[in-house]
């Protein structure tokens, strides 16, 4: 299954504020629900999000239980230059999901 | 509210004056909608709920409809066939928007997950996938979405009458606890609100969906099921007849509608 989607604008001009999109696909179970027959079902949740832009840390975020599943994020860096934005998701369980995309800052 | 109500007893009334009237003239459905007020549920949406589908990367019906194209390709069964050995993806635009259809050898109409699962069973010598399963939904969002912007086109023929009008009627016929039909909703109430949500049209047109409530992708059977329980009325099981036969009027009843799968609804 595609675990994300991710949204960089290909192309921008230098110190230009542009928009990123993330979604990645996730049940997000908060740990408070029960099954058809009572028993609790355990959570399982991201709780962190981090994305890099050259190796930089440009935005990290925190995620609850009330987090709907498939957690959508988007926020905004400025291009500084040409590279790679990388993206990371973290679960309860320390396992990670990556993706990452390029962005060309003319 | 008050609206509505007063709206179902107008149609309680009716209902007792039928039998009168149907000696004079035949009962004609006097409730559906005109042609020219029909509009996806896509309308009655929140610019936000909207905007989710309008953006692929923001939909997350998309992880459906990319999972079903990697099965698309991906051999299975006994004969070790994938979909894409017998058809092209690019040959499965408009079919969603003719289904249900009749299949010749049950001798009844199928939808398009029968119409996979017997794709599977007869040629690919597979286990039919279950009803809601991640695959069958995978594969079905898959081949909707290639039909992403062809109007829904249903034809009425001989075979498909009799299941037609049983289809109508289950959707005219007051069921449940409540007892109230999904006509009254969805005929006659569409765009009042019910417990502060806008009543829709119910026009499938984005099966399956994405559906906020659900947090995940699901069927139109799945949708006919929460509507059968929330009237409180026996939901049948997955695959039942009764469905199809639902089905079949509701994608008559959209006809002209494009299909918007994946969409997303709340």
């Amino acid at each position: 299954m595609a675990r994300a989607l991710i949204n960089v604008p290909r192309k921008a001009r230098r110190g230009e504020i542009v928009e990123i999109k993330t979604l990645v696909s996730h049940p997000m179970e908060t740990g408070y629900r029960r099954d058809n027959i009572g028993n609790p079902i355990p959570r399982d949740i991201i709780s962190r999000f981090v994305c890099m832009y050259n190796g930089t840390e440009v935005f990290r975020a925190d995620l609850f239980p009330a987090v709907a599943a498939n957690p959508f994020l988007s926020f905004f860096t400025v291009a500084t230059e040409s590279g790679t934005l990388e993206f990371q998701w973290t679960d309860d369980q320390d396992n990670t999901q990556t993706a990452s995309a390029s962005i060309e800052v003319e | 509210m008050s609206e509505v109500l007063e709206n179902l007893r107008s149609r309680t009334l009716s209902a007792l004056l039928l039998p009168a009237l149907s000696l004079i003239a035949p009962p004609a459905s006097s409730t559906e909608i005109p042609a020219a007020q029909k509009q996806s549920d896509y309308e009655s949406m929140s610019p936000q709920t909207r905007a989710m589908q309008d953006d692929d990367s923001v939909n997350p019906g998309m992880f459906w409809v990319l999972d079903g194209e990697e099965r698309w390709g991906r051999k299975d069964g006994s004969s070790n066939l994938s979909c894409a050995d017998c058809h092209t993806s690019e040959s499965m635009r408009g079919v969603a928007a003719r289904y249900p259809s009749f299949e010749v050898e049950s001798q009844r109409p199928i939808d398009l997950q029968e119409r996979i699962n017997i794709c599977r069973s007869r040629r690919q010598n597979a286990t039919p996938f279950r009803y809601e399963s991640k695959e069958l939904l995978a594969l079905s969002a898959f081949v909707a979405y290639e039909s992403r912007g062809v109007p829904i086109q249903i034809t009425i023929d001989e075979r498909l009458n009799p299941f037609f009008d049983a289809g109508r009627a289950l959707f005219e016929t007051r069921q449940g606890q409540l007892n109230i039909s999904c006509a009254q909703c969805h005929d006659d109430n569409w765009g009042k609100r019910m417990a502060g949500n806008i009543i829709p049209q119910a026009q499938p047109t984005g099966y399956p969906v994405y559906r906020l409530e659900w947090q995940e992708l699901g069927s139109l059977q799945r949708r006919l099921r929460n509507c059968l329980f929330g009237m409180r009325a026996e939901t049948y099981p997955y695959g039942a007849i009764e469905y199809i036969e639902l089905e079949l009027y509701m994608a008559w009843r959209a006809n002209g509608l494009k299909i918007e799968t994946p969409a997303v609804r709340p």
